[in-house]
């Protein structure tokens, strides 16, 4: 819904998707509170996920995962000069309203948190402030910039530590799009309907060989070798949730992920950046966990 | 010619697809060595926090400054701000190359929801096209030039309100918004022009 004021175009897609085309390169990561936001910023975040519980202790605590209260995030906004996220539950369109209002610069359409809504997400067109949400493989990822997300994060398996399911998933996009730029153009029309999206971004991103939009890993990631094998997959960037401060020491953990992410294709660095972190989070082995604790599932 | 792009942090991707379809030899540069046999260099926009730290610890810092005080370096909104000689509203001790005579204010124009696009007057880029009409300017979360330092420092366009946001001094070329997020390539071949000399 762009409109004009005093001759500027505002809340264009282009502004919206604009601002992730900045974040590239970067790590996001997820914060609880101001000190923990002050210690992303100064290891070199592009960016932190203002949320009141990681992953990991919503998996541990159970019970209903909701957007945050909007004074812890207004805390962590006024103690860092990077972008802010923060997260709605699926199809919560009232939680996005009133992070739109605090003036929030990004909200992630979660599926970390309990859904909202079992059959839509949001409208997410009819708001100012961009929205990032995730997907396990092409069909949803186009669902998603269908209804106006100006960011993708492949899902993985949030608060686990462990990186195999954010590895499936940056395979099955990018595998995906592979297959699609070998395909005839008739084929496409059955292809669109196979993975149920819209045929015109099916057939932008053959065009493109690549999601209209920044593509970030999201999900287990908690090593700096994690960070790099996402970026050297072909993702645009990484989120760390509970990774960091779920680890030994969180400050030495958060800098060295975020110059194994630019210097993704130097093994000499990254051994360099990979020395005395400390304990890595304990993580769960995603092997031996049962279905319905499985979170990237949520999402339609 | 090789251009190089600061490859550190942002959207240098769409710097070199831009310079690639000028049919321009470009290098992505991480390391200060990368920096060896350049024509230019363009530092992309990104978070200036996280491009200025690891600029630093991995030893950019001088060599950048070297490499500006004698060849073209061109900055986009983060780098802008990495270029010029004073900042305001940075955070403590981030770094600056502290090459172009300008001084810069970080997020100028608030958060993202007050990001814009305008069209802006560019006089100097009708050297590089005939008709010139206004340049569409993308502004995200974008600095301003509060002041413009030196006599020798060109301003190339302000907003309606007088706010400067493109500047030029001898071989180097400072905007706060992204013309690497256009398909006008004008900008680009300004900047190459600037190379050649």
């Amino acid at each position: 819904m762009a409109k004009e004021e005093n001759g500027k175009e505002m809340a264009s897609y282009k502004l919206k998707a604009g601002l992730a085309q900045m974040l590239k390169g970067g790590v996001i990561m997820d914060v609880v509170d101001a000190d923990q936001a002050k210690i992303a910023e100064d290891a070199g975040a592009v960016a932190v996920m203002a949320l009141e519980r990681v992953p990991a202790d919503i998996r541990a605590d159970g019970g209903v995962a909701r957007m945050s209260d909007p004074d812890m995030i207004e805390k962590i906004m006024a103690m860092v000069s990077i972008p802010v996220m923060a997260k709605v539950r699926i199809g919560h369109f009232v939680e996005a309203q009133i992070l739109e209002s605090i003036g929030i610069d990004y909200i992630d359409e979660s599926e970390v948190l309990t859904p909202a809504d079992e059959a839509h997400h949001v409208n997410k067109h009819k708001f100012k402030v961009p929205f990032v949400c995730g997907c396990l493989n092409l069909g949803e990822a186009l669902r998603r910039i269908n209804e106006g997300a100006a960011m993708i994060r492949t899902k993985g398996e949030a608060g686990t530590g462990d990186v195999v399911e954010a590895v499936r998933h940056a395979r099955t996009v990018f595998g995906a799009i592979r297959q699609l730029q070998t395909m005839a153009e008739e084929e496409v029309y059955a292809y669109a309907k196979e993975i149920r999206a819209p045929y015109h971004l099916v057939n932008e991103v053959k065009e493109l060989g690549r999601l209209p939009v920044v593509n970030f890993a999201a999900g287990g990631i908690a090593t700096p070798a994690d960070a790099a094998l996402m970026m050297q997959l072909g993702v645009d960037g990484v989120f760390v949730g509970s990774g960091i401060f779920k680890s030994g020491d969180p400050a030495s953990r958060a800098a060295a992920i975020v110059k194994a992410t630019t210097h993704f294709n130097n093994p000499e660095i990254l051994a360099d950046v990979s020395r005395n972190l400390g304990e890595a989070m304990v993580g769960r082995q995603i092997s031996s966990m049962s279905d319905d604790e499985k979170l990237a599932d949520r999402g339609w | 010619m090789i251009v190089g792009v600061l490859a550190i942090q942002g959207d240098f991707g769409e710097h070199i697809k831009m310079l690639q379809g000028l049919g321009v030899e470009t290098r992505e540069v991480r390391l200060p060595e990368e920096l060896e046999n350049l024509d230019g260099l363009i530092i992309p926009g990104g978070e200036s926090t996280t491009i200025g730290k690891l600029a630093k610890e991995y030893k950019m810092i001088e060599p950048l400054r070297k490499f500006g005080e004698e060849k073209a370096v061109w900055g986009t909104c983060a780098g802008a701000i990495f270029l010029s000689k004073d900042a305001t509203r940075v955070k403590t001790g981030q770094p600056l190359l502290k090459l172009m005579d300008i001084t810069i204010q970080r997020n100028a124009f608030g958060r993202q929801v007050n990001s814009f696009e305008v069209g802006l007057d560019v006089p100097a880029l009708s050297a590089v096209s005939e008709e010139n009409p206004p340049f569409d300017s993308v502004f995200i979360r974008a600095p301003l030039i509060e002041s413009v330092d030196a006599e020798d420092v060109e301003i190339l366009s302000s907003l309606e309100d007088g706010t400067i946001v493109a500047a030029k001094q001898g071989n180097l070329l400072a905007t706060s918004f992204h013309p690497e997020l256009n398909d006008d390539d004008r900008f680009h071949r300004l900047f190459l022009t600037m190379i050649k000399k």
